[in-house]
């Protein structure tokens, strides 16, 4: 339980209540525009043609048929975008269409813009390339095995493109000090985002002849980061970032899928500029599975040291990361496989090696989660076994080792506020939570088979617990510049105007905005007007990625809003002759907070303050405060304002003869800090356990013969209405101190404990362990038939074997001062860090 | 060549040149503007496209222009009646079912079919009706929560305020 | 966006003139009636006719009539979602009801049609995939290409056949009605299908199907179970259709066991069936015939799931399948 709350100085008039997102309407009359709805006039059609090999350098590309082609108005290939580019500036590794050598089954190569789609089809045809087919890699063992299959030029020995290793204090000791240890191998497969829609762009670029930079350049994109695009796209276009405006329309959902820079956006724009006219490309369902960026396929190994209470002495932890064909967010994706590990349980010592490997596959990237979601199944499942094997209940064991609130961790994170605790005890109290106990006869939830030939159901409890960040403590390319910025312009006839890059992708970001403006001011939400998303109009917001924007762009608006408030009550004072300090605004007032009918309505404070000030704008921007990460290389990857902390129980039934496993409910306690609006995170939690669900039992990117095996929505298992369990959703609301009003997180956390409560949930009810995600009804299968013949209870995946040390120098690091309370605990200041 | 077709859209008589191969999805979007109707696939995988074809919900994706040129076609444009939205439209955005929006023009044109044949669903009835529809977002928990209340208001019932089932601990 | 290919679009108003057009378009044209598994495989690709002859619109396909009593005849352009609240079919033909709606989605099912979904195209991991995937791959043996990818040493092609009501109307001792311009012909429908993946329908390109003729119900007891990952969309790998039809004494008179998704066309087991005729459903028997339906179940890697696992299922499915009688009676009793 927090001792120090936020100072709430009365109760908030819309923070904290249900109501309708601001773009609601807009969504369910169909009137919101989504990147392919926009039809310009002169439109083309783009098209990229991809390489239908995994593995091949170019030997030759021939466009001369398709451009002779009538209706085809240019033809493009790697030679004419020679630049590099990438998302992580430690990863620059992608060209827009490919030159030299293609990577994995989709690679793109060349593009071209037509009249019509049908011309399209017709002129990608006519591309002729020769290809010299080469050895393909398609898993982490290959990759490792055959170094003298280079894929990709970033890795400097063999295929592996990054390797960390680090020591944060004593863990040789800490093992000695156990008085049991255990190790366990798991796999966690990788899977796609599969948003509903498709990334599509259109682009327009408006020649200018005076202009030494040509023209200018509009791209309209379905994405998640405009900011990161804009460079890149400056980048590789070679055009000055002032001459180009990225702007996200609507976005039907990212999930992470959409925060990288694309081909598909760079070739709109370059087709675009040689055409003079629109290009839109649309991409098919298909071509998402192909650009991917999902979350990688990780293999694990964990091995913990436990006294005999289950406290825990020591952990070693490694991850093997399947990183597909490209950098993208990989080098961060495998720091955060080992970053987050400290950040639930207090440990005292802690080791961490990781390794990604380039393989010829569609590169993988950042998924909701971003590398946190595979380890933390590997741990909850482990600590699941620890507590099994030392005979102490599972949610005990966790307790004995929270950590606790406004602490540093052993690799120098900065704990705030955390009320893990509360929601374990929330999850576990809703669902009648009984530890472990498989016993067949005594299983309180089984239903035999009673009913002949009717299938003979066991059902299981399982139980997880989760962190996950509020946004990056840095930047994807490092600067002092503000993560978030808001500017606010109030107008003399009582409207509101809030501009931020933030990018709502569903999440509801431009709603938050609005709240959190319209609480500051006193006024109803309705009344403002939201700019987002535009690099020419917003401020620059980094983008919907690592659950930041509630937090840092929320912090900016009130940073934002403040200074205009404190001029608003500076002419309503003396209009009013009350102090300021006795003024409140609410309700679209400024009044006497001692006597409320002394008021001023607000278009009339506006009016004094425009009278006084001149034109009222105003801006606010965010960074994360110093102080909260290790002062060790890649120490950059796991730092957070805050954490959000999660728990789910999961009941599950499995049909014992044929395997089949149904999920049939979650319990998934929250803790958010402070609902901006209830329904919002509500919202964001059931999404998260749902997909979360999904990844578990059905979901997964697989190749076969070097393609995608299952590159469409039939095959790649989307759960319908019909397979997704009830959902139930508890919000733990304790103030974070650095929120805006308090609030932390809700898109991402909920996701990571819901996988391993079902493995969990899996052996409580029939008493086996697939040790491998997702846990699909032949697998079950096979681990009952084992069971039943005496061969174990455990499916664990094949144990990597790496014959020489680990492929990287070892960092070892120790947090200066005590490990314990936050020395630099400020209690009340409302916003710390760098808000200006 | 284009065939001039005769298509009934929401209440409307429209002309509409087509090509054969393009379908009621492309031609609806394309030729006639109404983009309100999405696509996730095109390939009867997904339910973005679902529009109602005399009150049934059909996918736009799969169904040729020329094939429906005697039927209603109703598209999400047409579920709200000169600007005063269908109910189940009104529980979508109080009771937050619609996140991202892609899936939701599809999604209340299954639910609205569902309303009309079941006024009073139950849970499994909204399940197998919006078996059809992928959602990526919500989980479909604030989509039956929104049906619900959509069939209390429609049924004149207990007009509900935003009543989300969302329970809150504060510390 | 997945678009179709450009084709000329023929619509006929009535029977005759359709089967008319097909005999003059011969092989341009290609029939189309929900067009639900058509157009996909056009957006793929697989099939690029020419000329589409629409089907949708014939009355003569439209109609139900008949009686379970009597038997029924049932109109190929019936729509899937018709058939499954049939109350006649739900109440005496429940295993056509069942696999009907068991079909995809309900908006596929709105317009998908029991003709369509009898003549559905089979299908394989290798060959349901876009054209830009078949033509990375190599292509194979069923389009395009001339080796079988899911069995490379075979000559022919394993492609499942992936209908739902195909095995259930086998069960049933179904018949199917086809007419063409030359003429019209009823076959029991076991004799539209035939053992291979890229020819399995014994249908010719000229002919139409028009309709289903069930037999009458009385004395008959069916169900289908339909083995899926999912609730919907998810096309059966496995499929059981059993009918039964017991004796006074509760000794089966007949039965018919067929399985559907193991093969490239729905597969009786007769030796499987035969076992149980004169006798009691007790569980030793019920065991020992999913044993032997099973061995008919042969699946490749070519589908969803495991093969093994697939294979595993058949005797478990046929099994319950025949206890679903079981669970009947007792409860009837």
């Amino acid at each position: 339980m927090a001792k120090d709350q936020q100072q709430k100085t009365r109760a908030y008039k819309i923070i904290g209540t249900p109501r309708p997102k601001v773009d609601a309407y807009a969504k369910v009359t169909g009137r919101a525009l989504f990147a392919d709805d926009i039809m310009l006039p002169r439109m083309l059609y783009g098209r990229l043609l991809r390489s239908p090999y995994p593995h091949a350098r170019i030997l030759s590309i021939d466009t001369s048929r398709a451009q002779a082609l009538p209706g085809v108005l240019a033809v493009i290939t790697g030679a004419d975008l020679p630049q590099k580019f990438g998302i992580l500036p430690s990863s620059q590794d992608e060209y827009a269409l490919a030159i030299d050598k293609v990577r994995y089954v989709g690679d793109p190569v060349a593009a071209v813009a037509a009249l019509d789609p049908d011309i399209l089809d017709e002129a990608i045809k006519l591309i002729d390339v020769e290809y010299e087919v080469l050895p393909a890699i398609m898993s982490i063992e290959e990759a490792l095995a055959h170094p003298e299959v280079k894929i990709n030029d970033e890795a400097r020995i063999g295929n592996i493109h990054k390797a960390v290793s680090y020591e944060f204090g004593e863990v040789e000791a800490g093992f000695a000090a156990a008085d049991y240890i255990r190790e366990d191998w798991s796999y966690y497969e990788g899977n796609n985002h599969a948003p509903i829609e498709e990334h599509a762009c259109v682009a327009q670029w408006e020649p200018n002849p005076s202009d030494p930079a040509g023209g200018k350049l509009t791209l309209w994109s379905s994405t998640q980061t405009p900011h990161y695009v804009h460079r890149e796209l400056s980048k590789v276009l070679g055009l000055p970032q002032s001459h180009i405006r990225v702007i996200a329309p609507n976005v039907g959902g990212g999930f992470g899928g959409k925060s990288d820079p694309f081909s598909h956006e760079i070739c709109a724009c370059e087709l675009s500029r040689r055409t003079g006219r629109p290009v839109k490309i649309t991409c098919t369902r298909e071509e998402v599975f192909l650009i991917h960026r999902g979350r990688h396929p990780v293999k694990m190994w964990i091995k913990t040291g436990v006294k005999r209470d289950g406290t825990l002495t020591a952990m070693h932890f490694r991850s093997f990361l399947d990183g597909g064909a490209y950098g993208s967010y990989g080098i961060a994706t495998t720091y955060y496989t080992g970053a987050l590990q400290t950040v639930t349980y207090k440990l005292p010592c802690y080791k961490f090696e990781g390794i990604r490997l380039f393989t010829n596959k569609p590169p993988c990237g950042p998924k909701r989660g971003h590398g946190t979601t595979q380890p933390r199944y590997a741990i909850e499942v482990h600590l699941d076994k620890l507590a099994h094997d030392l005979g102490i209940d599972p949610v005990e064991l966790r307790r004995r080792n929270l950590v606790e609130p406004y602490t540093h961790t052993v690799n120098g994170l900065r704990i705030t506020s955390c009320a893990l605790g509360e929601c374990l005890d929330q999850v576990v109290e809703r669902s009648k939570f009984h530890p472990n106990k498989l016993a067949a006869a005594a299983n309180p939830h089984a239903s035999n088979g009673s009913v002949q030939y009717q299938p003979a159901i066991k059902r299981g409890l399982g139980i997880a617990a989760s962190a996950y960040i509020c946004g990056a403590g840095k930047p994807i390319y490092w600067n002092d510049l503000p993560h978030s910025a808001v500017q606010i312009r109030l107008d003399r006839g009582g409207g509101v105007t809030v501009y931020c890059g933030a990018t709502d992708i569903g999440q509801g970001s431009t709603s938050i905005l609005a709240y959190i403006v319209a609480e500051e001011l006193g006024i109803q939400p309705e009344r403002i007007h939201l700019e987002t998303a535009d690099t020419t109009l917003t401020p620059v917001d980094l983008g919907s990625y690592s659950s930041r924007v509630t937090f840092m762009a929320g912090n900016a608006a009130i940073a934002a809003a403040r200074k205009l408030k404190e001029q608003l009550f500076e002419v309503a004072s003396e209009r009013l002759h009350v102090p300021s300090e006795s003024l409140q605004a609410a309700n679209d007032v400024i009044y006497d907070e001692h006597d409320p009918g002394v008021a001023l309505p607000f278009e009339h404070a506006v009016q004094f303050a425009e009278a006084r000030f001149g034109a009222l704008v105003a801006a606010g921007s965010y960074a994360p405060p110093e102080g909260i990460h290790g002062d060790y290389k890649g120490a950059g990857v796991g730092p957070s304002p805050a954490y959000s902390y999660s728990a789910c129980v999961a009941q599950v039934a499995v049909d014992v003869e044929t395997g089949d496993l149904v999920v049939e409910k979650l319990w998934l306690a929250h803790d958010v800090g402070q609902s901006i609006n209830p329904l919002l995170v509500a919202g964001q939690v059931e999404g998260g356990a749902y997909m979360g669900c999904g990844e578990a039992v059905m979901e997964q990117q697989i190749f076969r013969k070097g393609l995608h095996k299952i590159p469409s929505l039939l095959d790649y298992k989307l759960a319908t209405t019909l397979d997704t369990p009830e959902i139930e959703t508890i919000l733990v609301e304790i103030p974070d101190r650095e929120g805006p009003f308090g609030a932390k997180e809700a898109g991402q956390g909920p996701l990571n404990p819901v996988i391993p409560a079902i493995a969990n949930a899996v052996y409580d009810a029939v008493g086996v362990r697939i040790d491998e995600v997702p846990i699909t009804s032949d697998k079950v299968f096979r681990a009952l038939k084992n069971l039943a013949q005496g061969k174990g209870t455990e499916l664990q995946p094949t144990p990597i074997e790496l014959s020489s040390p680990w492929p990287t120098r070892l960092i070892s690091w120790q947090h200066n001062g005590s490990q314990g309370e936050d020395q630099s605990k400020a209690s009340h200041v409302p916003v710390q860090g760098g808000v200006s | 060549m284009r065939q001039l077709i005769t298509l009934h859209v929401n209440g409307e008589r429209h002309e509409v040149a087509v090509l054969p191969h393009h379908t009621l999805l492309e031609v609806l979007r394309e030729d006639m503007g109404l983009i309100g109707t999405k696509h996730g696939c095109e390939l009867g995988e997904c339910g973005a496209c679902t529009v109602l074809i005399d009150g049934m919900p059909v996918l736009s994706c799969l169904t040729l222009p020329l094939e429906v040129q005697e039927s209603e076609i109703t598209t999400i444009e047409g579920l709200e009646q000169n600007g005063k939205l269908h109910p189940l439209q009104e529980t979508f955005a109080e009771l937050g079912a619609a996140q991202c929006g892609y899936c939701t023009p599809g999604m209340l044109l299954s639910g609205a079919a569902l309303l009309r044949e079941h006024p009073h669903p139950t849970r499994e009835q909204m399940k197998e009706y919006l078996a059809g529809n992928l959602c990526r977002c919500t989980g479909y928990t604030k989509i039956y929560e929104a049906v619900e209340a959509a069939a209390q208001r429609m049924s004149g019932g207990d007009e509900q305020a935003i009543r989300p089932a969302v329970e809150g601990y504060h510390g | 966006m997945l678009r179709l290919p450009p084709f000329r679009y023929l619509a006929p108003r009535l029977l005759d003139e359709a089967a008319q057009m097909l005999e003059e378009e011969g092989d341009q044209a290609m029939l189309v009636a929900g067009g639900t598994d058509l157009y996909p495989n056009m957006k793929r690709r697989q099939f690029t006719p020419p000329v589409l002859i629409g089907l949708h619109a014939l009355p003569e396909l439209k109609t139900i009539s008949g009686s379970p009593e009597q038997g029924m005849h049932i109109g190929a352009g019936v729509t899937l979602t018709r058939l499954a609240e049939y109350p006649a079919l739900l109440e005496q033909y429940p295993a056509l009801a069942t696999a009907a709606g068991s079909v995809s989605t309900p908006q596929l099912r709105n317009a998908g049609t029991i003709g369509g979904n009898l003549l559905l195209d089979t299908r394989c991991n290798y060959y349901n995939q876009t054209e830009f995937w078949r033509r990375s791959i190599g292509y194979c043996m069923k389009k395009d290409g001339d080796v079988c990818l899911v069995a490379p040493g075979s000559p022919r092609c394993w492609a499942i056949s992936s209908a739902d009501t195909a095995p259930v109307l086998v069960s049933l001792g179904a018949s199917v009605h086809l007419v063409s311009a030359r003429g019209e012909r009823v076959i029991p429908v076991h004799e539209l299908f035939r053992d291979d993946g890229m020819y399995p329908y014994t249908k010719a390109a000229d002919e139409i199907l028009t309709e289903v003729i069930l037999p009458p119900a009385t004395g008959w007891q069916s169900v289908y179970l339909k083995l899926r990952r999912r609730g919907s969309f998810d096309f059966p790998i496995l499929g059981v259709a059993v009918a039964l039809r017991p004796a006074g004494d509760g000794s089966i008179a007949d039965a018919r066991i067929t399985l559907g998704a193991v093969a490239s066309h729905p597969v009786e087991a007769k030796d499987a069936a035969a076992l149980l005729i004169g006798q009691h459903l007790t569980p030793e028997k019920i065991d020992a015939v999913a044993t032997l339906a099973a061995k008919r179940a042969k699946p490749l890697d070519n589908a969803d799931l495991s093969m093994n696992y697939r294979k595993q299922l058949a005797t478990i499915y046929v099994r319950r399948a025949l206890g679903h009688f079981v669970n009947q009676q007792s409860h009837l009793s």
